[in-house]
This record gives structure tokens, sequence and C-alpha cells, in this order.
């Protein structure tokens, strides 16, 4: 039986012991619900908790272990000269098996190996049995204690309502652990990659070609592994949108929220915000099919040497794209400066623009800065836009005409295809993942907390 | 006296004021300028981009066909008179392609001239024949005009998109187009709505490449997404709002909501790739373990924008159930959430739409791969529409450009109708208490 159907046969049972536990509860009432703890469907959500959750729980396990424990009985029924290989060879190995399992067109295998899929095969149908008995079972078993314990003074409803608060608190912790899952998956790998490649040449040096020999023998291409050139390549991209988008963004800020009557901003706030739900790969079709070449022409035109994959080409979008992102958190900051700033500065005779440069930005800087930090974490994790239109050598080089690459760029580039796990080149990509990670978590850190003030202040 | 009097009093700051009036007025007026010129390029910008996306995208939604009269010789199609689907599904229909270009231009006769003279015809042109005999069999024998697809180059070189000089430069497409100019002053040429573009899946044929897998793809991973973060972030949301504690804990958790919002997507990537693929052994490329990670990463905007969804629902609807003698889950389930239901959905279908148009954290998990087959569950390798964009935009062949742009066209306008959908919701049963 296929795990979707166990699934399906749970809620079928589960739903079952509902309507068996109400029934009970009717049973017991005897015809007035005012003698019960609880409103009599209560009743039924007890039993269906102690139906469904224990079966679920059991499938989570089984999950869990069944393919470990299959794996292993598959090796070790293996021959000898089969199973005593590495443990990467045994990992292909085991592809091999599992794949001749479930396509059974594969034409000419080794006897040894289509002997293990059969295996294979045999002891996912047994677990799978074992699973659907065991699951029927406990099912069962829930729902005659819960039909046992109801009683008119039993106190369904609050112990109904402790399982949702369970449920919650554990859907809301569920963010926690998504943050301890990155960590770990990035520091894992990262620690196994320093131990191939020093620190100190990861953080320190000068030079990037992840290109490792496959074969010792091979000539040249023996992997250097300096992350300098590609952060200061994503520094130089993130500074050019900057460039773009912090003046753009933030006068359109001012003078969305003070200049503009009502029927303006109706329709060019809206229209802005277009500019930040534009999915990042056109911005990336754009930048590569569109404002490269432009930038190239009217580089030569002027006679400067620009690069097809220049820094310029690839920070222009990335702006465009942040323009709004800018905009509306500016616009929340000086929304959020009190009125009575405003009127004080007016009665002094400031003109509007000298009170919005004199009184209403230094009092809404701390937001924009937390703004800007938080825009700036944005264009160092942007991917799809340096992924299509910056390039991919790494240049040490502070000029935006000339091609560099960055950090997302390369971990997609190290990631994509085909990889073996355990080579530097794939683990560097979870390095290179550590360190961006990093550098957005503190910038984000350090953002919001000032946003957090700012926000307290004036509330 | 008066020039004295003048001349002893300390000057007048009204008229330092009025002295420098004009200058603050013009300061005024460049600083409301610079306002206004910087909303204007933030416009250009959106303008140039869906101008330059929409010409570029939009002729890809027609094909050019060539209408060539087909002889469906028996001796080729059908030697034996059996009408055996299987043997007429494996006759030559090249032949038949061959021998009617051949009538329509007789001095072609040099090889390479040949070539070039089939090859204004798409390599899918015998599979539209083979469909013509199978579902009308008694059509062998005659002679029927039929509108077959020509090839990429043929499609861009009738729209134009070659310019003059590249069509100098190769002699093959020279002669092509001296051909199509007859064959278009036959009245054989015409363009058809592109439906290939709608139902086939990749392919590396430019004229048969179609988004339809992309589509599918991308509706499994938003539906495993959907089921996922959705009742996970309302129930997160529900719990910070309504009954944590004011404590540690939970301004840990909520530190932690606000800076998974802000880390950059391709680390969710990572993290799938590590766990989802290499820890729990999920299939590569499927839309499970991208559904996975997408949800993921839009839990945090559905439990942001459901804090505030609760949060306006005013106080006194709780008081009012926690009186009449609901318990505080009941108050919650039975009163508050449904008032804040549509806020709620507001907030599920932006983040829905911001994992549609993601792309980099699919690109982790192998959802990159040349995928020609629509995609029929959640476990088999598929691609998303973003990621076929991508895909589309590195492949070297003119005619891909064109379609890249009409699948950003689709993907669009999927993102329109959802973000549409958002705001329609909103304006219709948001209350304002």
């Amino acid at each position: 039986m296929e795990k979707s159907t166990f699934v399906f046969l749970v809620l079928l049972l589960t739903s079952a012991a509902f309507y068996w536990g109400r029934k009970r509860a009717f049973a017991i009432a005897g015809g007035s619900i005012r003698k019960l703890h609880s409103l009599p469907s209560y009743y039924g959500y007890y039993a269906a908790l102690w139906c469904g959750v224990p079966t679920l729980l059991l499938l989570f396990l089984w999950l869990c272990f069944e393919n470990s424990i299959i794996t292993h009985l598959v090796i070790s029924g293996l021959p000898n000269e089969l199973s005593s290989e590495s443990p990467e060879r045994l990992n292909l190995l085991i592809n091999d098996i599992r794949n001749v399992a479930h396509n059974s067109a594969a034409g000419d295998v080794d006897p040894a190996i289509r002997k293990a899929a059969d295996q294979y095969l045999w002891l996912e149908q047994i677990s799978n049995l074992l699973l659907t008995g065991f699951g029927i079972c406990i099912a069962l078993a829930g729902a005659t204690f819960a039909h046992h314990r109801i009683t008119r003074e039993h106190r369904a409803r609050n112990q109904v309502e402790k399982a949702v608060t369970i449920f919650l608190i554990g859907c809301a912790t569920l963010a926690i652990f998504t943050t301890i899952g990155i960590v770990l998956s990035v520091l894992f790998e990262s620690i196994r990659f320093f131990q191939k490649v020093p620190v100190t040449e990861f953080l320190f040096g000068l030079h990037w070609s992840p290109q490792m020999a496959i074969r010792p023998d091979q000539v040249g291409s023996s992997g250097a592994f300096g992350t300098v050139p590609l952060i200061t390549g994503t520094l130089l991209i993130s500074a050019v949108a900057m460039v773009v988008a912090v003046p753009i963004g933030l006068l359109s800020a001012i003078y969305l929220s003070e200049y503009a009557d009502t029927r303006f901003r109706s329709v060019a706030k809206p229209l802005l915000e277009i500019l930040a739900g534009i999915p990042t790969v056109v911005y990336g079709f754009f930048a590569a099919l569109i404002v490269a070449p432009f930038v190239r022409d009217l580089g030569s035109s002027l006679g400067l040497e620009v690069s097809s994959e220049s820094a310029l080409a690839a920070g222009l979008v990335m702006g465009i794209m942040i323009i709004p992102f800018v905009s509306s958190l500016s616009d929340d900051f000086i929304n959020a400066v009190p009125q009575s700033l405003r009127d004080g500065a007016y009665a002094l005779g400031a003109t509007q623009s000298e009170t919005i440069r004199q009184v209403i930005i230094p009092a809404a800087l701390p937001g924009i800065v937390g703004g800007i930090l938080l825009a700036v974490s944005r264009a160092i994790g942007e991917t799809m836009i340096v992924v299509m239109a910056a390039g991919l050598s790494a240049n040490l080089t502070a000029n935006p005409l000339q091609a560099v690459t960055t950090v997302t760029t390369q971990i997609v580039t190290l990631l994509v295809g085909d990889q073996e796990f355990d080579s530097p080149k794939t683990l560097a990509a979870f390095a290179l993942g550590l360190v961006l990670f990093s550098m957005t978590l503190a910038l984000n850190i350090i953002a919001l907390h000032i946003v957090r003030k700012y926000r307290e202040q004036y509330e | 006296m008066n020039s004295l009097d003048s001349a002893l009093s300390p000057p007048r700051t009204v008229d330092a004021v009025l002295a420098s009036l004009p200058k603050r007025r013009r300061a005024e007026q460049r600083f409301r300028a610079y306002g206004l010129t910087s909303i204007v390029l933030g416009l250009c910008f959106l303008a140039i981009l869906f101008g330059s996306i929409i010409t570029k995208g939009y002729p890809a939604f027609r094909y050019t066909t060539i209408g060539l009269d087909i002889n469906f010789d028996p001796q080729i199609v059908d030697p034996e008179g059996t009408r055996n689907p299987s043997i007429m599904a494996a006759a030559d229909y090249d032949a038949l392609l061959k021998a009617s270009l051949s009538a329509l231009f007789p001095d072609v006769k040099e090889r390479t001239q040949k070539r070039a003279l089939y090859g204004l015809l798409s390599s899918s042109a015998s599979d539209t024949l083979r469909s013509v005999v199978l579902n009308k069999p008694d059509i062998i024998g005659k002679t029927e005009r039929i509108w077959l697809p020509a090839d990429d180059a043929i499609d861009m070189l009738a729209k134009g998109q070659f310019d003059s000089s590249t069509v100098e430069s190769e002699g093959r497409l020279k002669s092509q187009l001296t051909w199509i100019e007859k064959l278009e002053a036959d009245g054989r040429i015409k363009k058809a709505f592109n439906s290939t573009f709608f139902t086939k899946g990749d392919s590396r044929e430019p004229e048969s490449a179609g988004i339809w897998g992309a589509v599918v793809g991308s509706s499994f991973t938003l539906l495993v997404t959907l089921v996922l973060s959705l009742p996970i972030g309302i129930a997160a949301a529900i719990y910070l709002e309504e009954f944590a504690p004011q404590n540690r804990w939970t301004d840990f958790i909520e530190v932690n909501i606000n800076n998974l919002a802000a880390v950059p997507s391709i680390v969710f990537g990572l993290l799938g790739l590590a766990i989802f693929i290499n820890f729990f052994n999920l299939p590569r490329s499927s839309p499970l373990v991208g559904g996975l990670v997408l949800a993921l990463m839009t839990l945090p905007v559905i439990i942001i924008a459901g804090r505030s969804a609760l949060k306006s629902v005013p106080p006194s609807v709780r008081e009012a159930a926690l009186g009449v003698g609901a318990s505080s889950m009941q108050t919650v389930f039975h009163h508050v959430l449904p008032l804040a239901t549509p806020g709620m959905l507001t907030g599920a279908i932006i983040g829905m739409a911001r994992a549609l148009g993601e792309s980099a954290p699919l690109l982790m998990i192998g959802m990159v791969a040349f995928i020609v087959d629509v995609p029929t569950s959640i476990n088999q390798p598929a691609t998303v529409l973003p990621v076929q964009i991508f895909l589309w935009a590195d492949s070297p062949e003119r005619a891909f450009v064109e379609r890249t742009s009409a699948a950003i066209l689709v993907l669009m306008a999927f993102l329109i109708l959802m973000n549409g959908t958002a705001v329609y919701l909103r304006r219709r049963y948001e209350r304002r208490w």
C-alpha cells in the first residue's frame, strides 16, 4: 500500500472516530446535553485526536527511519566485494539499486544489483504492510481508549483546546526550526569545506577559480578559493544599485507623502509598487537583453571600454528593482513623523522644502537608514539579476564598467548541474552561503533594531 | 535726518527675509521638481520594461505556417492498403513534404540548395502530416492543402526579425527569403495562433517548445506551498497574536520571523538541498521539494500579514464573546478568525504571488533540468515558469528570445490576476472598525 493511501485511510478512520465519540456523548447524555461537561462535538474531536495523532506520529517515524533501515539491510545482503566499497561508491551503488528497483525497464544490469533491487522492492512492500498493520491497530486502540474515557464529567473541551494550543505553539516555533535548519545546513558543509581549504585562504585569498582537477595528474587548475573578489564584486553591484535606488526612492517617497494630492498619490504609488512585484528573473532578462547592450553601446559611443556583462548594467537594474522597497519604507517613516513637528516648522516661517529637509528628514533619519540597510541586504542577496547579467570571472576591481561576479552567482554556478557532493567545489557553495547568510543576518539585525527603536520613539 | 536714521538703525530682519525669499522660493521649486522627476523616472523604467517585453513577446503568440499541397501517395503512406495505424504511423512523411516542395520549386537542383529548401519547414511538420492521416485515413490518395509549421529561423524571417545585413551575409537565408516571398505571393504563408506554445512542454526546437509543462509544474509547486504554508502560517499568527505570553521566548520567535522574511531566497535553496534532498532523500527536481522550500519562504509573509489582520479586529468583539461564556479558543476560532479572514487571505495571495515568481531557490534543488514531459504528480521532475524563462533566456536561438518574452507575459498575467484578486478582496471585504 502506498503512503498516500495510508494517509487517506487514517483520515477516514479519524473522521469515523469523530462520529463514534460524538455518538457516545449523545448516548451518555441521555437526551439532555446540558448534563455533559462539554459540547458533544468536543467529545468527537477528543476521540478523533486520540485516533489520528498517534497514527500520524507513527507514519512520521516510519518515514524518518524506513529508508536508512532498508538501505542498511540491502547493503548487508550484498556480496562482500560490493559491500566493502568506500562510502561514496556505496552511495552510488544504492542509487543504482533504487533506480533498478523503481524503473524495471533498465537494460543490462549486474545480476548482484538486480538481486539487491528485488530485495529492496520486497523490503519496501514488507515495510508498507507492517506500517498499515501497526497504523490500523494504533488508530483503533486510540479510538477505543478515547471512547472508554468519555463520561459526563470528562473535560473534553479543555483537552481538545490544550491539543490545539500545542499545535499552534508548534507552528509558531517552526520559524525557529527553519533558522536552525538554515544555520546547520550551511554550517556543517562549511566545516567540511574548511577541513580541505583553510579559513584564512577563503576569507583573505585574492583569487577565485573553483575548478578542481578531476584526476590528480591533470595539469593546472588546482582551484583557488579566495572570496575577496566575490565580496568586492557583490558590494560594487550593490553600491551601484543603491546609487540608483536611494535618491529616486527617497525623493519619490517625499514627493508622494508631502506634495502629491490624493489623486496623484493613489495612481502613482501602486504603479511604483508594481516594480516590487515583478519577478527577479524578468529583471534579469531585461538586464541581459536590453540594459547591458545599451550600456555597452553608450559607453563605446563615449569612447569607453564597457564590458557586455558590466557591473553597471546589473547594478542599474537591481537599483530599479529596489526603488519601491526604499520608497515604501521611507514613506512609512516620513508619515510616522508627528504633525506637530511640521506645524512647528511652518509656524517659524519655513517653506515646505525647508521643513522637509531640516525637520522631517532628520526626524525620520534613523528609520530611513534602517530601511536603506534592509535594501542593501536585499541587494546583496539578490540572485537572478546577477546570474543573468553579471559575469562569471572573478575580477578584483572597483570599476563598474568591468565584469565582476558575486557571491550568489558563484553559488548558483557551483551548484547547478552535475555535482559530486564531496568535492570542495560543491562544499564551497555552502561556505559562500554561510558568508551570505551571516552578512545579510548582521545587516538585518542592525536594521530591524534601528527600525524598532525608531518606531517606539514616536508611538 | 532720514539717511542718518537708516544708517544708525540696525538692518531690519524683514529686509533680509524679503531679499532671501526669491532664492528660497526657487529652492522650493527645485526640490519639488526633484521629487516629481524621480517618480517620473521610476514610472519610465516601468514603462520601458513592460514596453520592451510586450513588443518582443507578442509576436510569439502567432506562428508562421506554410500551406503545401500534399499528395498523400498511397505508395508511401500505406502501400498495402490495409489502413493499419501502425503502418501509417511509420510511413516516410518527409518524402511527401519533399515531393511537394520540389514540385513548387522545380528549378532548385543543387544539393545544399535542396537542403535549404526542405529546411523551410519545421522538423515537426512530418508529425503534423502523420496526425492528419491517422485522424482521417480516407485522405490517402488525395491531394490537399495542409498548413504546416515553418522552421523557427523562417518564422523569424517572415516576422522580419532578421535585419537585412544578416540576411545578406548568409546565403542560405537569402535564397530562403526569395522562396518565402514567392510562397507569400501565392498566398501560401499564413500566421496562425501558436497553440503549441500553450499546450506543449519544453523542447530544444523553439517552434515546438511550449510552456504547458512549466505551468503545470508551477501549479503543483504552488499547491504544495499553499497546503503547507497557509494553515501553519495562520496557526502561528493566531498563537503569536492571541495566546503568546509576553516573554523572551515569544520575542525570540518574533525576531526569527522578521529575520527569515529578509533572508535571501537562495539561502532557502541551500537549506532545501542540504536537508530535503541530501538528508531526507526526497526526489530531486520535484514540485514536492520546490513547494516545501517555497513554503518555508512564504511562511513569514503569511504570518506577518495574518498578525496584522488579527490585530485589526477590535477587542470589543473578543470581550463580547468572552462575556457570554466562550472559552478563549472558542472566541478566537468562532469570532475573531472569521472577521480576520479577508486580511489573511489577502496576505496569503500576495505570498503565493511571490512564490510563483521565485526562481533562485528552485535552481538549487535541481528544477533547472531540461524536462520535456508534462509532470503528472508532485514527485516527478518538473520545472516552473520563472525557471523556464531563465532556461530559455540562456538559449542561443533567436526564436527563444521571443518565447522568453511571451512566457514572461504569461507569468505576469498570472501575477496581475493574483494581485488583482488580493486588491479586490481587500476593497470588498475589509472592514474598518
